[in-house]
């Protein structure tokens, strides 16, 4: 229950994080508060849009489907049903390679980094890691009225 | 149990209204260097110019930062323009401003262009803000791009802050834009060849060769060939 839990939470910030640079892809509010980073160079090279989409949209639409599949399988009745850390788990590689993905582009193609996408990019990891160690110790069979 | 729905709610809150202050107090372009000043005063500057000072032909370019022709000008091109012309001492090249007044960052761009001036590199940041010209698509606030475009390009970043802060060649601006206005500048980029406006159908580097070439032609001495910077 607790990994669920921290994935559930985990899974919050990341909606709001993703939430934030949404929002300023939309053009909401002023520049992104990011320091030194190069979070516009980021935010306005190509690579932040997918088949039309802001890439910000993507995370805001993964953390929110975890976050739902986290609090799903913290029900009662499904805290006995180990299947749920299987597709947390799922969720969280997704997220995972996609993020991965987005990091290379960053370093290696934009030249910039965005430390938003940093921060996010350590939320997904922090939930990947929690939903594998979810699986390596199952949850105990306790009683859901406990 | 319903501790933890507690936590997860009064998180969610917490995060929202983060949200929410974050767009709401970000930085922001400065308003005296976005648009244009109360008074306009000659400070006797008259642009920026790439190559030798006693070059035979000079063209002097009107143009906005924010517009995508003089953008696809300078990337497509001035760089064929510079190896060809300016480079071999055939043609000085001054840059002067017009803002378009419909341009939301415009005359901001220019601003950001005159503050790495006041540094020695207006040319690089000319550069950054042409060869970048996303932000110019988006409509969003480009000043944390334009700082980022300062740090990529050497600025003193306090300086170039301060600067900006100030819009204390906004004026300038304005001047070369009225300037532009009595020489009957009506579009962007638009050209004058020794003071003579280009009328023609396409500005291409190929264009201004057969230009320069006819008047070096029919100048008495050659001309040096050592390009400059100012």
């Amino acid at each position: 229950m607790r990994y669920r839990q921290a994935i559930a939470l985990l899974a919050l910030v990341g909606c709001f994080v993703a939430l934030y640079l949404w929002l300023h892809a939309l053009g909401v509010g002023g520049p992104l508060k990011c320091g030194a980073g190069g979070c516009d160079t980021v935010q306005t090279s190509r690579w932040a849009v997918l088949l039309g989409l802001p890439v910000a949209l993507y995370g805001v639409v993964g953390y929110f489907a975890i976050l739902v599949v986290a609090l799903a399988a913290l029900r009662p009745a499904a805290l006995v049903q180990p299947q749920w850390n299987l597709l947390l788990l799922g969720l969280a590689t997704a997220g995972v390679l996609f993020t991965a993905y987005l990091t290379y582009l960053e370093l290696f193609v934009i030249h910039a980094i965005c430390r938003w996408c940093v921060g996010s990019a350590v939320i997904i990891t922090l939930i990947w890691i929690v939903s594998l160690l979810s699986l390596r110790s199952p949850e105990p069979r306790t009683d859901p009225a406990a | 149990m319903n501790r933890f729905y507690v936590v997860v709610g009064v998180l969610a809150v917490v995060l929202a209204v983060a949200v929410f202050a974050l767009l709401k107090t970000g930085g922001g372009a400065s308003a005296a260097a976005v648009g244009p000043p109360p008074t306009v005063v000659d400070d006797g500057f008259r642009g920026y110019t790439i190559g030798d000072s006693s070059a035979k032909v000079e063209i002097t370019e009107y143009s906005d930062f924010e517009c995508p022709f003089c953008s696809r000008f300078a990337t497509i091109q001035m760089p064929t323009i510079k190896e060809q012309l300016i480079a071999t001492g055939k043609v000085r090249w001054r840059f002067r401003d017009f803002p378009i007044p419909g341009h939301a960052y415009g005359r901001f761009a220019a601003h950001a262009a005159q503050c790495a001036g006041e540094q020695g590199k207006f040319w690089e940041m000319h550069d950054q803000l042409f060869y970048h010209h996303q932000w110019a698509q988006t409509g969003k606030d480009p000043s944390s791009l334009f700082r980022q475009f300062a740090a990529d390009i050497g600025l003193d970043l306090p300086r170039y802050d301060e600067c900006m802060k100030s819009g204390r060649y906004a004026s300038r601006i304005e001047y070369s834009r009225q300037e532009g206005l009595n020489l009957l500048v009506d579009g962007t980029p638009t050209f004058y060849v020794n003071g003579k406006k280009f009328n023609g159908p396409s500005a291409t580097s190929d264009v201004f060769k057969a230009i320069a070439d006819s008047i070096i032609a029919r100048s008495p001495s050659p001309s040096p060939r050592t390009p400059a910077r100012r």
